[in-house]
């Protein structure tokens, strides 16, 4: 009996790993087909050209060209807010907080990184509502409310590789400065954060990724259709994530089509290349950091 | 000595962290305040339990909470068995070489953004079903299947993940006695990892619960409790993004902050379920 059920599971765990692969493979060789055709020049620049277009003298209006440049600022400005506060407070949780700040802590990042991003999302468009209301009706969903939730947003991942990543550090490490006088801020500055380096940097790229693939929380605090290129912080914006759901459900023929399946090409390539090196940066990274709805 | 620059710093790190924690706590009560109008008008329950009935002045949730749940919980009953057999695959069963491609091939599965599942459901799956089992296609079974995928991943790195750190001297003692690798995986390592692997199971469901656009794109969106899988559903999520917002002061869209708390309550109890059962595992061991 017990030798049946032993042979079912090898039966059942080969033929789980099969379907999988054979999903994944549906799914990348059907992208494939319809996506390669349309990658080109005209995908990117539409007819303008792109030495124009580059140095700001011409508008696309029929290629990706604005949708990747809202997509890079986005990416850009919520790393500069979410890098920032998120190493340093991955630094305190590690060296400087106690036991009960730490547990406190964690679970409250742990809560944070459970969020669905569409709640932060609505979070980024209420406090846009707010400022429109309370402060200056200039605000209204923008670029800079998109880059502040989805620096919200990616924090946790930030914080939990940077503590993770300095906690890690065998004692050696940690004490050999401490021995030869250093104080605890030259400890962290010219010995901790270089050897920690690794972990810190795979949980940045991680971040960047998350910020370029997300749509749910740009979907509420101010991405469109047609914007062109974001002039100031306070314009709308377009970005690839919504260039592709618009086409989903909005496209009118085949051409617009064909450049949505060349925008998930892209995109694809753009997220999978982060995710991929920052398991190369750190091997072991933790799943955990991984957990986001 | 009270401005030294060690201090200064201290000071900017625990500002930080503070920082962390106020936005996390703050966007609770931001949906709490804008959502308060709603639970004044109609009653704090009807809210939760109520039908949706816009003309008849009712803003209840409830078909949203059963679409979400309709949708999520087909996705991660169909995501167990498949990242449970892979899982066992890249830990025990396969040989080196194919344990290292699959362990390649589930972490690149991470990095594929959601709204390009989305796309492909849209062009490959739906049309499949709606030529397959008649109807419109975009229904509660086309999002549950991508979502599945979407989820397996999270869920295999969390279960080859538990299944990994059992152990070895264990492990070996089985093998001393003479079980075979399937033996040892079934009768030793499963049932000391199982604590692990349910923490992973459980945030898998906290990532189907929280998804947006796989149901957005997929099931049909009709505010409708839906009453098979074949039918549109629309969950919390998708509930936020579609109320446009055309009345800020509407009660219609209010209703979005209930959902948005409703999320917000699911996940939280999700992960303090996880750190709970962790805990407990810790203590034991």
């Amino acid at each position: 009996m017990h030798a049946v059920a032993e042979k079912a599971v090898v039966v059942f765990s080969w033929a789980m790993t099969i379907v999988l692969c054979l999903c994944v493979s549906i799914f990348l060789g059907y992208l494939l087909i319809h996506g390669l055709p349309s990658l080109g020049r005209d995908l990117i620049f539409g007819a303008a050209d792109p030495l124009r277009v580059l140095l700001g003298r011409a508008r696309v209006f029929d290629g990706l060209f604005p949708a990747i440049m809202g997509t890079l600022f986005l990416v850009i400005l919520s790393a500069s807010l979410a890098v920032p506060v998120g190493v340093c407070s991955g630094i305190y949780l590690a060296e400087y907080a106690g036991a009960g700040m730490k547990k406190f802590s964690g679970l409250l990042f742990d809560i944070l990184a459970g969020i669905p991003s569409i709640v932060i999302g609505l979070f980024g468009f209420s406090l846009a509502v707010f400022l429109h209301n309370h402060l200056d009706n200039r605000f209204g969903p923008c670029l800079l409310i998109s880059s502040l939730s989805l620096a919200v947003l990616v924090l946790p991942y930030i914080v939990r590789s940077t503590q993770t990543s300095l906690e890690e550090l065998p004692d050696g490490i940690r004490r050999t400065a401490i021995a030869l006088g250093a104080n605890k801020l030259q400890n962290i500055a010219y010995v901790l954060i270089p050897n920690a380096l690794s972990g810190i940097s795979s949980g940045i790229i991680l971040a960047i990724g998350r910020c370029a693939e997300d749509t749910a929380v740009i979907l509420l605090t101010g991405v469109v259709a047609v914007a062109g290129v974001p002039s100031s912080l306070l314009s709308q914006y377009e970005a690839l994530p919504f260039y592709i759901y618009y086409i989903s459900n909005q496209y009118t023929n085949p051409g617009e089509l064909s450049g949505g399946y060349g925008a998930c090409l892209i995109l694809l390539g753009v997220c999978a290349f982060l995710f991929m090196s920052a398991y190369g940066v750190k091997k072991h990274l933790s799943h955990r950091t991984l957990y986001r709805a | 000595m009270r401005f030294s620059s060690e201090n200064i710093a201290r000071n900017v790190f625990f500002l930080c962290t503070i920082a962390g924690a106020v936005v996390i706590s703050s966007i609770l009560l931001f949906m709490i305040a804008l959502g308060l109008p709603l639970f004044k008008e109609s009653s704090f329950f009807s809210v939760w339990t109520g039908p949706w009935d816009p003309y008849q002045g009712l803003y209840g949730i409830l078909p949203m909470i059963i679409g979400t749940l309709w949708i999520a919980l087909p996705a991660t009953v169909l995501a167990l068995p498949l990242s449970l057999g892979t899982a066992f695959v890249i830990t025990i069963l396969g040989g080196s070489r194919l344990r290292k491609i699959l362990g390649v091939l589930v972490r690149f599965m991470t990095g594929i953004p959601t709204v390009v599942y989305g796309f492909v459901g849209i062009f490959l799956l739906v049309p499949l079903i709606r030529e397959g089992f008649g109807g419109a296609g975009m229904c509660v079974l086309a999002a549950s299947i991508v979502l599945a995928i979407l989820i397996s991943p999270t869920m295999i790195l969390f279960f080859s993940d538990s299944l990994t750190s059992v152990n070895p001297v264990d492990v070996r003692a089985a093998k001393a006695l003479g079980a075979d690798r399937v033996q040892r995986l079934l009768y030793v390592i499963l049932p000391k990892a199982f604590g692990g692997m349910t923490s992973g199971f459980i945030l898998a469901m906290g990532r189907a619960l929280g998804d947006t656009l796989i149901a957005l794109m997929l099931a049909g969106n009709a505010i409708r409790a839906p009453r098979g899988v074949l039918e549109p559903a629309r969950t919390l999520t998708a509930h936020i993004a579609l109320v446009k917002a055309a009345d800020f002061n509407s009660l219609e869209f209010r209703s979005i902050f209930a959902c948005g708390i409703a999320l917000y309550l699911f996940t939280t109890t999700a992960v303090v379920a996880v750190r709970f059962m962790d805990y407990k595992r810790s203590v034991v061991q």
